[in-house]
């Protein structure tokens, strides 16, 4: 590979001091995972599918995943690198509110998921749809509504990849690579590293995500249980790690005169805990990528057993949350190439200081791949959204299997470039705000496809004219939360419920909002009889499983 | 699109799914409940109280999903014989639409 050269070359220009050992067994890693996303282009291909000619079979892996890949994938598409990152960031600057709802978060997840997503594998396996702007066109005969759904889809996607792009930055930061005294030498780490990841979704589609997210996993598990284990035991334990947290965030924020944070959530922000976990979980399998890895399995009921298996995810990313903590007694310092404090780069620099470069090079190996598995599902999720719901349901309605395939491979690389850009131009915090828009906006689309998943009550110009006023005051809300001590817009995703002084996720205000409209103007307009769109569904269609035969249009 | 509807099952009965949805409600309420576990003591390991039971929340949470999952799925399978052993016996038959 042309990164070991590379490497050589910038040991002079950046400002971390280059581990050797550690970026050497990252760079073995990143080589054995690209091959394997390129040799996944035949892996459980039949011979007369090679080539991947169909969405069915380069968007959704052929449609064949069984419980195994499924929890793998899954389990790489829910707890992202920017997770692995965020969480422990959050938890080191603020304590328990921002980081640690991830947990109950990702615990309320599943009996949610339990209760929606077999019937849309059930429906979309009957009716071919592969993504969920298909589902809600073929429910509800609309087609401006599907394309917003599709839209809403995208947007929401994009900041997400660039945040995983910003892990893999993160993870190459801190070993020394990038500077700000030479931004394309920089940079080009990531770039190499983007675009194998960009030629390897081309060639394989879903299957490199799939078969890549095995080895994530193994590596993640192993860095956790490691670190957990390990870094405690060698920091005095438990108790003097969550002593010194609790003295860092008793200190006085000069900003707002109130402590920095807490490790336990005061009674005045119950209902913030509770309303993000809740909110969060409502959005999260509302986001393309989450259900492109649904629609990819193999029967109706592969996500129901894998809903039983998935939370031990959570109870890593739980271990993994606390690893915020025992850097703030290790006294880990993440200081960014700009010379300025970046709390993402906290559990990257943690690995680094307190781990042999071997091991420091397999746990920030981990994170990195941990970003490589998502971007590349959510990128296909979104190349899918815009063939079906933009190309073939605006341009081309008779569009063959094949030309959409071919439409998807290319825009998933228009997707990956676009997301580049954004990370190269753009500082992170733009990306952040945008990816805490992305989830108040997502959790828009779930009056149209979730109540559609039970009833056909809802009238399609009642759900958009919802969802318009949802994103609405979701935007305008999220905009006035300024930030104490930058000043800036967009500074969290907290505010009062209208009318009153109770904090919430604005996601839940803006959803109420959304779903209060849809009901009101869906009873006005069946009583003033407007005309609703045609549902080429059936109630059989709900219960179908595989064997099932599937409906001809 | 389907001129007929062919049902996929037969006809639900309210108990399981009723026993299903209220374990499901349950198990998307409990972990909701903050002040419930909003405290320091008692510590595991020093770990405080808030932090390892939602850890280890997670153990009863998959337990009752795996239950939930048995429930459902005993339905589902007896609702898809249902169809099954009428569509077998109704081969040839023109009234088999008929049923729903």
């Amino acid at each position: 590979m042309s990164s070991e050269i590379f490497a050589a070359s910038t040991a002079t220009v950046a400002s971390h001091p280059i581990n050797g050992v550690a970026l050497a067994v990252l760079i073995i890693i990143f080589v054995g995972v690209a091959v394997l996303g390129f040799l996944a282009a035949r892996w459980r291909v039949k011979p007369a599918e090679r080539g991947l000619k169909s969405l069915d079979e380069w968007g959704l892996g052929g449609r064949g995943f069984g419980n195994w890949i499924t929890w793998f994938l899954l389990g790489g598409d829910l707890y992202t690198a920017y997770t692995f990152i965020a969480v422990p960031a959050a938890m080191w600057s603020t304590g328990a509110l921002t980081g640690f709802f991830a947990v109950p978060y990702t615990i309320v997840l599943y009996p949610i998921v339990f209760l929606l997503m077999a019937r849309l594998w059930s429906v979309s396996h009957r009716h071919g749809f592969v993504t969920p702007a298909d589902f809600v066109g073929g429910r509800y005969g609309s087609k401006s509504l599907t394309t917003v759904i599709a839209v809403t889809g995208i947007v929401a996607t994009m900041p997400y990849i660039a945040l995983q792009l910003d892990g893999i930055k993160a993870v190459l930061s801190v070993l020394g690579l990038g500077s700000e005294s030479n931004p394309i030498m920089a940079d080009l780490p990531l770039i190499i590293a983007f675009v194998v990841l960009a030629a390897y979704t081309y060639t394989a589609g879903l299957r490199a995500p799939a078969s890549i997210a095995i080895v994530k996993d193994l590596l993640i598990y192993v860095v956790v249980i490691v670190a957990i284990v390990w870094l405690p035991s060698h920091l005095g334990g438990w108790g003097t790690i969550f002593d010194s947290a609790r003295t860092k965030f008793a200190a006085t924020n000069p900003a707002t005169g109130k402590p920095i944070g807490s490790i336990i959530p005061g009674a005045a922000s119950f209902n913030a805990y509770w309303t993000l976990a809740l909110g969060s979980a409502m959005a999260l399998f509302m986001y393309p990528h989450a259900i492109t890895g649904v629609l990819a399995t193999k029967s109706r009921n592969t996500i129901r057993r894998n809903v039983v298996v998935l939370p031990l995810y959570s109870v890593m990313l739980g271990l993994l949350a606390l690893l915020g903590y025992v850097a703030i007694k290790a006294g880990t310092i993440p200081i960014g190439v700009d010379g300025k404090i970046n709390p993402q780069l906290v559990v990257p620099e943690l690995f680094l200081n307190n781990f042999p470069g071997w091991f420091a090079g397999i746990a920030l190996a981990a994170i990195g791949v941990g970003a490589l598995v998502p971007a590349a599902i959510m990128s296909i999720a979104a190349s899918n959204l815009f063939t079906r719901n933009i190309y073939r349901d605006l341009f081309k309605p008779k569009a063959t299997p094949q030309q959409e395939a071919k439409v998807s491979k290319i825009a998933s690389l228009f997707v990956k470039f676009g997301a580049l850009m954004f990370v190269l131009s753009m500082d992170q915090s733009a990306a952040i705000n945008l990816q805490l828009l992305g989830g108040i906006w997502i959790l828009q689309t779930f009056p149209a496809i979730v109540t559609g998943l039970y009833t056909r009550w809802l009238h399609r110009r009642a759900l958009l004219i919802g969802w318009a006023v949802g994103i609405g005051y979701g935007t305008i809300a999220a905009y006035n939360v300024v930030n104490p001590s930058t000043k800036a817009h967009f500074g969290g995703s907290i505010a009062p419920i209208p009318f009153t002084n109770i904090p919430i996720y604005i996601a839940i205000t803006a959803f109420v909002i959304n779903a209060v409209v849809s009901v009101i103007l869906t009873a006005a307009f069946r009583a003033m009889k407007i005309k609703d769109g045609e549902d080429i569904t059936t109630a059989s269609d709900y219960g179908a499983d595989e064997d099932d035969p599937k409906v001809v249009r | 699109m389907s001129t007929t509807e062919v049902p996929t099952r037969g006809p639900a009965r309210p108990g399981p799914y009723i026993m299903a949805g209220v374990l499901l409600a349950v198990g998307i309420v409990a972990p909701l409940l903050v002040p419930m576990y909003a405290r320091v003591d008692p510590r595991l390991f020093g770990i405080p109280f808030f932090y390892w039971y939602q850890i280890l929340s997670v153990f009863p949470e998959a337990g009752l999903l795996w239950i939930v999952y048995t429930i459902v799925i005993r339905e589902d399978d007896r609702r898809r014989e249902v169809v099954r052993s009428l569509r077998a016996a109704q081969t040839g038959d023109t009234t088999a639409e008929a049923q729903k």
